[in-house]
């Protein structure tokens, strides 16, 4: 199939933009979702010749004519039980094909101070109160995805915390794929404010069901006024054949601490771009991400920090697998500006490849206009420690369980920075469904 | 060390200290670049026709080009029909047998220069084959060299006296096409340095060109080619400066190296051209494509380089390891200073078994200058057990420069093993403070310390041009404290 012509099928779309969304839609949206189509067939899909998709073909994207899902509602409570890491015990939005299912999730009671809004909900009863927060730090500087996140967002949504309030149960969006239909699209917006010395942990769950095959385009907004602590989890568990496309934007004011855990495990494509700007001193940003490719699978994430002014701290730590066919790309940039003396930015991306038709592509950059800055970082890609290896061989341990043990072990060096030990069990009960070999009964965590 | 602006005032006061022109008559064709012109070039110099056709070939693939925008620099667009493509001073259909026949202007030159030809020659037992501007004017120790079967002389006269040789090697590294600049190099190349070593050979002398440009408006595009055949062993070394002027010169050479078995080639680089004016205006644009294979098992390219001039620098000396084995290496200083802008880094792709590739670049940056290392480690899929080692230190000296890493890392092998590291510092109160207190004085003491952070790379250079680097860092950065 020959890639479909953008003006006629998006511009289509676009063009009935009014009669598919809700009537209640406000003017300043739908003006902004207009320009936004205009824009998006205007530049189209990215290119490989553009820098910043040098490593990610999205050809498979643009061959099809991708159309939003109808609402169904035919998922059951008894397939959510199964994705919430056990003994987790949060507080829930379920959303189905993108459409948020009310009847499965679950709000009430939530701390004064605390508003977790639908979308959809948001638009139709609070359209004032929702208007500051869409596109407040989301931009399409790297890529035009965010920009088709605009014009065709369908549902998701704003959770803001007021000033001192701290929400101690962790929020879990669970977006799942329910419609293995072919060419079915969505595009979640995430907006999470948290005001003065707030705090709330959130995570972003993407889960599938067998054989889906969508394309999910993800927008994430989160703004950390002075003070904050956010936690944010991205965790992507997608079903092989689907598409995943997640841009997080990230704003953080005075001395506040934002901290992500992005683990990839799924999806046939994957693109994440985390944007980070701290933009007062004090603020601080901690990236952890794991990813594992297999298969026919690709992952690339980009993380940007942006270190606009001084006494600002960014740390990152991201570790890449990649076996079977899998491509794993990883792309981590702090740009430290004029001015912004006494950063702090420290970045360290390690691959483990173990496959010899797998591949790991690794570009950390740094891009720095001050001189009184400690700004380091450090990439390796290579395989498993022979000697390790050896040893653990030599007390007994089969190859294929000493192999678990060490890869096992690799990731850890992330998943143990998360602090919802539920979240963490889980994600390496995940990573050993997909390794080969197994650690069970020869130790225990 | 913290912001000082008086120190930053005085480093960017610096002025290009071999600032000057030559009046020379010179054959020059009119600005300007079509077919025609490049059959005047290959007509001017008797080239074989094999020559001519592959430069048009060139100038064919380069027309359907784009100039490359993806490096972290920014110039004007370039005009390329106000570049004169040619240049050669009159003298040389009667060529000069020895230095007395040389034109005294043109020695003069050298000697403002500081490049005691026939005294470097004698002194150091360094060949010099001295290009100014575009062709060779002479070259001396050829006897010795060919005594030991080494073939050392300029572009244009291997074509006429061993064109099978350029015909056979010439593109198998860099082809025409390779990229935007390197095909307008194929087809406008003037001159450049032409190196054979045969099997077995170890060179009896370090190989050393000069390269300058003179002529108002007359784009240089050197083309060097060094084979070191199975067995052999060559050290060539490169060494520039430029006089002072406004208008912007374009460079763009092209070198490339053939390493067959067991054979070792080092490359060494100073390069000093003039960097512009306190403004940023004027300088050199210095966008150059060097490329060495090591073709043979066990073979060795080592790249060393001291980048202090240029306005613009985009160059990325690269090794392609095909032979199993095989070794390459690249060692580079870049200095830049006021509006310098400097992008360069290194390729290393490994192809074969057990290759090894060590990368050390050093990258200090003063007054309002962007340095950035770019590099590439690639290992194929075949390129069982390679290894790569990768470090990268900037030292910023102010606060309105800028440092910039960029690697690119690429693996498809599960033994290959790649470390990268890069760190970003300045030189600290508490240094500074240490050395004071020992005697020293300020500039005394940034100068150590920043000649400590570029030892490791000084250490590769040949001897004689190590102790010329130094200088030239300290020219560099001369009052950058006070």
């Amino acid at each position: 199939m020959s890639a479909i012509s953008r003006d006629t099928h998006y511009g289509q779309q676009a063009e009935q933009l009014d009669e598919t969304l809700p009537g209640h839609l406000p003017q300043w949206l739908l003006e902004r979702r207009r320009a936004a189509a205009r824009r998006f067939v205007e530049t189209g899909f990215p290119d490989p010749r553009d820098e910043e998709w040098k490593y990610t073909n999205v050809r498979p994207l643009t061959t099809k004519a991708f159309a939003a899902a109808e609402r169904r509602d035919a998922l059951d409570a008894a397939t959510i039980a199964g994705h919430a890491p056990a003994g987790l015990e949060p507080i829930r939005l379920v959303f189905e094909d993108g459409h948020l299912r009310p009847d499965l999730s679950q709000l009430d009671p939530l701390p004064e101070g605390v508003q977790i809004h639908g979308l959809n909900d948001a638009l139709r009863e609070h359209p004032d109160f929702l208007q500051p927060h869409v596109d407040a730090v989301s931009h399409e500087r790297f890529s035009p995805f965010p920009t088709l996140n605009t014009a065709f967002m369908t549902d998701g949504v704003l959770i803001h915390l007021a000033r001192g309030v701290t929400l101690e149960r962790p929020l879990q969006l669970l977006l799942y794929g329910n419609d293995d239909s072919e060419a079915l699209w969505c595009h979640p917006r995430i907006l999470i404010v948290a005001e003065e010395q707030a705090a709330a942990t959130v995570l972003e769950h993407y889960v599938d069901a067998e054989g889906a095959r969508g394309f999910t385009n993800v927008v994430t907004e989160i703004v950390a006024q002075a003070g904050a602590r956010l936690q944010h989890y991205l965790l992507q568990e997608h079903s092989d054949t689907a598409y995943h496309v997640g841009n997080v934007f990230v704003r953080q004011h005075r001395d506040s601490v934002v901290t992500s855990h992005n683990v990839n495990m799924g999806g046939r494509l994957v693109r994440h771009d985390l944007n980070v700007d701290l933009i007062e001193p004090g603020a601080e940003i901690h990236l952890n991400g794991l990813f594992l490719v297999g298969g026919r699978q690709h992952a690339d994430t980009h993380t940007r920090v942006h270190h606009s002014v001084p006494h600002t701290r960014s740390h990152e730590e991201y570790r890449g697998i990649a076996q079977g066919h899998g491509r794993g790309v990883f792309k981590g940039r702090v740009l430290i500006e004029e001015g912004a003396q006494k950063t702090d930015a420290e970045q360290h991306s390690a691959n483990l490849l173990l496959s010899d038709k797998a591949e790991i592509d690794a570009k950390p950059e740094l891009e720095i206009y001050a001189d009184d800055v400690k700004a380091a970082h450090g990439a390796t890609v290579g395989q498993l420690d022979a000697e390790a290896l050896y040893y653990l061989t030599s007390r007994g341990i089969p190859r294929e369980t000493a192999r678990a043990m060490l890869v096992h072990a690799f990731a850890e060096q992330v998943l143990e920075r998360m602090s919802l030990e539920p979240v963490r069990e889980a994600m390496r009960d995940r990573l050993s469904r997909r390794l080969p070999g197994t650690i069970e009964g020869s130790i225990g965590y | 060390m913290s912001t000082q602006p008086k120190d930053i005032e005085q480093l960017v006061k610096r002025d290009y200290k071999w600032g000057f022109s030559t009046d020379i008559d010179q054959d020059i064709l009119p600005p300007g670049l079509d077919e025609d012109v490049i059959r005047a070039i290959s007509r001017k110099k008797r080239e074989p026709q094999f020559m001519l056709d592959w430069r048009l070939a060139a100038y064919r693939d380069w027309l359907e080009m784009r100039e490359p925008n993806w490096a972290h620099v920014h110039y004007p667009k370039i005009d390329f029909q106000a570049i004169s493509y040619f240049a050669a001073p009159k003298s040389k259909d009667d060529a000069p047998q020895s230095l007395d026949e040389v034109d005294p202007k043109l020695l003069e030159t050298y000697e403002k220069l500081g490049i005691p030809l026939h005294e470097r020659a004698r002194l150091a037992g360094v060949a010099v084959d001295a290009v100014f501007d575009s062709v060779s004017v002479t070259t001396t120790f050829k006897e010795k060299l060919a005594e030991a079967g080494v073939i050392f002389c300029s572009f244009s006269e291997a074509l006429q006296n061993h064109p099978e040789l350029i015909e056979q090697y010439l593109g198998t590294v860099v082809p025409r096409n390779d990229n935007y600049f390197a095909a307008l190099n194929s087809a406008v190349f003037s001159d450049g340095s032409f190196v054979y070593v045969p099997r077995g050979v170890r060179c009896p002398m370090e190989l050393s060109t000069y390269f300058r440009i003179n002529a108002m408006d007359t784009g240089q595009f050197e083309r060097t080619l060094i084979i070191a055949e199975e067995g052999s062993h060559v050290s060539y070394l490169e060494g520039c400066t430029a006089p002072q002027r406004d208008e912007n010169q374009l460079h763009a050479a092209v070198v490339e190296l053939v390493a067959e078995k067991d054979a070792e080639i080092k490359y060494s680089t100073v390069q000093n051209w003039y960097p512009g004016d306190e403004e940023g205006k004027g300088g050199i644009y210095n966008f150059v494509t060097k490329r060495g294979e090591c073709r043979g098992d066990n073979s060795k390219i080592a790249w060393t380089q001291v980048e202090a001039g240029s306005a613009i620098t985009w160059k990325y000396p690269s090794c392609v390891l095909t032979g199993d084995n095989s070794v390459g290496e690249f060692y580079s200083v870049a200095v830049g200073n006021n509006f310098q802008q400097i992008d360069s880094g290194t390729k290393m792709i490994h192809v074969g078994r057990n290759t090894r590739s060590t990368i050390i670049s050093k990258g200090i940056s003063a007054g309002r200058a962007n340095n950035a290392y770019r590099g590439l480690v690639r290992m194929t899929p075949g390129a069982e057990n390679a290894r790569n080692y990768t470090q990268c230190d900037s030292l910023l000296l102010g606060s309105t420069c800028g440092a910039h890493t960029y690697p690119y890392i690429e693996s498809r092998n599960p033994s290959g093993q790649i470390e990268h590291e890069a760190t970003t510092s300045t030189v600290s109160d508490d240094q500074i403070f240490y050395l004071k207190q020992r005697g020293l004085s300020e500039e005394d003491a940034v100068n150590m310390i920043v000649n400590g952070f570029c030892k490791e790379v000084f250490g590769e250079l040949p001897m004689e041009f190590a102790t010329e680097a130094e200088a030239l860092l300290a020219v560099s950065l001369e009052g950058a404290v006070g």
